[in-house]
């Protein structure tokens, strides 16, 4: 696939994406849009180009795995995996709802896809290191992605989840910072800072990437350079937008765990269209 | 006479059981892994560290990321056990515990030394009397306390073939030992070790062969008690129970933990439930632990087989 191509491809998934996340919680009446937005242009690149897996056979020991430690991000893994076919598109509607397989944060035990239960923050990472570690003791050569979140990077198991990844060399571990710079109470900066970021994960014996993480094309070429690092594990800090996509979203703290409502549903999804 | 009930003159800490079990598993089963958190001497798993040192991890003074890693290594086809001690297993990685082991269900198998008081001089930061109120309280997770080295053993390496999060609590001090090589651990089984018809006693872990020392001593006043050993409180073998409450009427609880929560706390809400009757607990009374060494201490929260025969003599006052 030629470049452009791939840079259409990716952004039109992540389009997609981003209107099931409106309408999935929308429909639900409660969820968390701005930091499921932020996070569509990675997921879609993980889930539509850069990751073996199979949604037909989701548990072949040989997938790639992703482990979305920000789990109230759900919605737009929730949707990458229905557009994957891990299920049908239908279950997305059921998002919150007694009985659905989508609950409000992540269960590995409903939902095929998931690779382990998150939602609590600071958990996903330790999660991942774990299979990192796995894939050393059966041989298998799959990689392990992860994502966390800025907010999310307060937690201090983040931290002791930082040391062991860089003291078992874990290189088939590859994180993303979703840097949205807001969470609940107000800007990241504000509530508890984290920077400076980026020399904080170098500190700790990461390779470092610093991107645009609505850059989809830089997030292909960032992902083909992490299969470069040995030794060590990456961390790509991804400078993204929350709310991205829907004007009256973006850049907003209300909407880190506020759904639209039926009027912004409709004004969110034409900007969408 | 149960078989593989033996008194041996060696004593054994439940925590050695623990270290022997895994160095076995790690025989039989390729995909036992280890880890600890800075504590495997302390935890005994050094030994499977130095004998299986590809499938140990120690992940340093940082026991939250510990059950992460354990999670995520069970996540993909490992039976992970993981060390510690019991305060900070249950306690500092409670909500780890909770939400990413056993939310998830998965093959998560901790096993926490140093539980109780009998730490001994380390003190109250160090003695939990909670863990047992915490583990239990998790949905679908498994709790066992041994009794006694050979009972450790077995039951660490029965929980291989159980698949899902199990906590098995261990302890620090060297016990005498109430069975031997012989014994089969029955997993969810209440083990009666001694017949009675005037009171049960229901213990766990080290308290068990104390249980055994008042029922010597009540005999010898002509008081006939049964002696349960409920290594197993969730799920608890309820009908077992029943069945030796229903003969003697009357219960004492024995365990080094809070009387909130543990095994006195799980006795009560059965028998409140489907046979009230006259009960006392002997355990720690909703306080924390103190320095001193494991005997001074046992004598001092009132955890001596004395204690155990003047609760038994207290219940049967009330036995209608």
């Amino acid at each position: 696939m030629k470049r452009e191509e791939l840079e259409s491809f990716l952004k039109e998934k992540a389009r997609i994406l981003r209107r099931d996340i409106i309408k999935m919680i929308g429909e639900a009446g409660s969820g968390h849009p701005g930091g499921s937005l932020s996070a569509a242009d990675i997921i879609a690149t993980l889930y539509f180009y850069h990751m073996q897996h199979d949604a037909k056979n989701p548990s072949w020991p040989d997938r790639d795995r992703f482990v979305l430690s920000k789990g109230h991000a759900c919605p737009v893994l929730y949707a990458a995996l229905a557009e994957c076919g891990y299920f049908e598109r239908e279950v997305l509607w059921t998002l919150r709802k007694l009985g659905s397989i989508l609950q409000g944060h992540p269960d590995m035990k409903k939902v095929p896809g998931i690779e382990i239960s998150s939602g609590s923050l600071g958990q996903g990472l330790a999660a991942a290191n774990g299979m990192a570690l796995a894939s050393r003791l059966t041989g298998r050569d799959y990689k392990v992605y992860t994502m966390i979140g800025d907010g999310e990077s307060q937690e201090g198991e983040i931290w002791e989840a930082a040391m062991l990844a860089a003291h078992y060399k874990l290189d088939n571990l590859v994180a993303f910072l979703d840097c949205n710079n807001l969470q609940i109470d107000g800007p990241v900066c504000e509530i508890m800072n984290i920077k400076p970021v980026v020399n904080k994960w170098r500190a700790f014996g990461w390779h470092v990437f610093d991107i645009d993480g609505h850059d989809v094309l830089q997030i292909v070429d960032t992902l083909k350079a992490v299969d470069e690092v040995k030794g060590r594990p990456s961390m790509i800090v991804a400078h993204t937008i929350k709310g991205k996509g829907v004007s009256f979203m973006e850049n907003v703290c209300g909407f880190h765990g506020k759904a639209p409502n039926r009027e912004q549903m409709e004004i969110a999804l034409k900007e969408l269209s | 006479m149960v078989n593989g009930l033996e008194k041996e003159t060696v004593k054994k800490a439940t925590r050695e059981g623990y270290g022997d079990a895994l160095l076995e598993l790690g025989k039989e089963y390729q995909n036992v892994v280890v880890l600890d958190a800075d504590l495997a001497k302390s935890t005994q798993s050094y030994k499977f560290k130095e004998t299986y040192p590809d499938r140990f991890f120690d992940c340093g003074v940082a026991e939250q990321s510990m059950m992460g890693t354990a999670a995520g290594l069970a996540a993909s086809g490992m039976i992970c056990y993981t060390g510690s001690f019991a305060i900070f297993a249950t306690g500092r990685a409670f909500e780890q515990v909770r939400n990413t082991i056993a939310y998830s269900n998965l093959n998560v198998k901790i096993c926490p030394s140093h539980a109780g008081i009998t730490v001994g001089e380390d003190g109250a930061s160090h003695q939990t009397v909670e863990d047992i109120a915490l583990m239990r309280a998790i949905p679908d997770l498994k709790v066992i306390v041994p009794a006694d080295y050979y009972e450790a053993k077995a039951a660490v390496k029965a929980a291989a073939k159980i698949d899902g999060p199990i906590f098995i609590r261990m302890g620090r001090p060297k016990i005498p030992m109430i069975f031997n090589e012989n014994y089969e651990f029955e997993f969810g089984k209440v083990l009666k070790l001694r017949e009675g018809k005037d009171v049960t006693i229901c213990a766990i872990g080290i308290m068990v062969g104390t249980g055994l020392e008042a029922a010597d001593k009540l005999a010898k006043e002509g008081i006939e008690a049964e002696v349960l050993n409920i290594h197993t409180i969730k799920p608890l073998d309820e009908e077992a129970i029943l069945k030796s409450v229903k003969k003697t009427g009357v219960v004492v609880t024995v365990e080094e933990h809070s009387v909130i929560g543990g095994l006195g706390g799980a006795i009560a809400e059965i028998l409140g439930k489907r046979m009230p009757s006259p009960m006392e607990m002997v355990g720690i009374k909703d306080t924390f632990g103190t320095s001193g060494s494991p005997a001074e201490l046992i004598n001092y929260f009132g955890l001596s087989s004395k204690d155990i025969v003047a609760a038994v003599k207290s219940v049967l006052m009330r036995k209608a």
